[in-house]
């Protein structure tokens, strides 16, 4: 059963999802997947500062990594902005959580 | 060197009930190791339980059974003080006995 | 593209904005373990009144009859015996030079498991069983155990086994750093991680006795009593750092390393509001 916290979260990652697939248009260079990976990679590594890296956040930065080293450069720069999306939702979790893990709490 | 087969054997009435764990790998041939490896398979193939000369449970196993089998099955008839015989093959050959005292 | 970024940073903003107007502030409290663990137990019992307080320690067997009853029989058998039978031959192997396990705790090792962990004042933190160990080892020049499986859980298993029946006893001293550690670990057992945005309040507070997937969920009431554990999912032994980390794969949050603080003082935090309850150790689970 989802809380309206977990659906909240959901419904932001989707959305993020949907934007960053939506905005290549056109092909991307490999200049541009650098771009899109340095991103993805500063975020998650705020992420890691605050101990909370998500584990599909590593798998798609390692996707993007093996698409463009296959040349792939679209599909790279989609699976970095997915790690850009998901870094930065855990960032959010982790400072979201900073308060409202007393609403758990047993009392 | 100790027995790699522990068994309680129990008899009440008409039955007994017996218990046994098998310390046995029982590698399927489907894992891989850390270096990325084929483990190969090691498993027991055959397993058996005999009272007064007679099978009274036969396994028949292969590489879907986990590491460490743990048996319990009942058969009639079995007596306190007799003796209960278990053996089990495995694909590599190796063998190992042992017999316990029925309680 | 730039346009892209910028929607998602303008989502990001608002959501902020949206989030922080949702929850209500709630007051800082001053901390009272005792208190907490009291209303710890009461929650538990209270929600299962026909579960025995000390058999909450049975984790998912003391949620389910059907299972309870399995447990039992396997209980006449247990898978972690082999595990055990090795601890308890290395516990009293000397090292090379000579000394033994035994020297480095108290009551030679035997039936204190109970008091671990335990918050080192000099070293202002928190100690583990399973640090305490690999200390041992590393002292009288031997190379550590990983923490988490195979010497580490057989050693941890008959230290557990000659505690078994006696009641946790953890203590937090007064002293404000042992507070930080025991808040700490409140903190971390009540936050949301992990893309599936779970706490471990989530599944072991509000779903104990239900399922995720096609596992019945322990209660948090006694979770640790019984480590380490043969789980028949791993096909072998793990630790309680075993079990943390993988937990936090699971819930797909990349895990700490297997000693660190979060870890320790969660533990902490998990082994002190279960006071009272008999150590288990070693079990077996799904």
């Amino acid at each position: 059963m989802r809380t309206n916290i977990q659906k909240f979260t959901f419904a932001l990652a989707s959305a993020m999802l949907i934007a960053g697939a939506t905005s290549v248009l056109a092909t991307g260079s490999e200049a541009d997947f650098k771009a899109a990976y340095a991103a993805a990679e500063a975020a998650n590594k705020e992420a890691g500062a605050l101990r909370n890296q998500w584990t599909t956040t590593s798998a798609s930065l390692a996707a993007a990594k093996k698409a463009a080293d296959a040349g792939d450069f679209d599909r790279a720069i989609a699976s970095s902005k997915e790690a850009e999306a998901l870094a930065k939702a855990s960032i959010f979790q982790a400072t979201s959580e900073k308060e409202a893990w007393k609403a758990l709490k047993i009392r | 060197m100790a027995s790699t087969i522990r068994v309680r054997a129990i008899s009440s009435g008409e039955t007994t009930e017996v218990q046994a764990l098998i310390q046995h790998p029982m590698d399927s041939g489907f894992m891989k190791d850390a270096k990325g490896e084929i483990i190969p398979p090691h498993f027991i193939r055959q397993l058996t339980f005999e009272y007064d000369g007679k099978s009274v449970f036969v396994a028949d196993w292969g590489s879907a059974v986990s590491k460490d089998p743990y048996v319990k099955f009942s058969f009639k008839g079995g007596k306190k003080g007799d003796e209960l015989k278990i053996n089990w093959v495995d694909n590599k050959g190796a063998t190992d006995t042992t017999t316990a005292k029925i309680q | 593209m730039r346009s892209a970024i910028h929607f998602v940073s303008a989502a990001l903003a608002l959501a902020a904005l949206a989030f922080t107007s949702m929850s209500p502030a709630i007051a800082a409290d001053a901390p009272d373990p005792a208190a907490d663990a009291k209303a710890f137990r009461k929650f538990f019992t209270q929600k299962f009144p026909k579960v025995e307080p000390r058999d909450f320690v049975n984790g998912p067997y003391s949620m389910n009859e059907d299972m309870h009853r399995q447990w039992e029989e396997k209980e006449q058998f247990p898978p972690y015996e082999f595990s055990l039978e090795m601890g308890k031959e290395m516990f009293a192997t000397p090292f090379k030079n000579g000394r033994s396990y035994a020297d480095c705790f108290p009551n030679q090792g035997i039936g204190i498991r109970q008091n671990y962990p335990y918050f080192d004042e000099k070293e202002g933190k928190v100690v583990t069983l399973e640090l305490a160990l690999n200390r041992c080892r590393e002292v009288n020049g031997e190379a550590p155990f990983s923490y988490v499986k195979d010497e580490m859980a057989a050693l941890t298993a008959y230290m557990a086994f000659t505690s078994r029946g006696k009641p946790f006893d953890i203590k937090i001293p007064n002293d404000p750093r042992a507070l930080d550690a025991y808040q700490n670990g409140e903190r971390y057992f009540y936050t949301r991680r992990g893309q599936l945005n779970f706490s471990c309040a989530t599944c072991h507070v509000q779903a104990p006795g239900e399922r995720v997937r096609a596992e019945v969920l322990a209660p948090a009431f006694g979770i640790l009593n019984a480590m380490p554990i043969y789980r028949s999912e791993w096909s072998g032994m793990g630790t309680i750092s075993r079990r943390f980390t993988t937990c936090n794969s699971q819930i797909r949050a990349v895990p700490l390393n297997p000693q660190d603080e979060e870890y320790r003082d969660l533990e902490y935090y998990l082994s002190y509001v279960s006071n009272g309850l008999p150590i288990s150790g070693p079990g077996a689970r799904p």
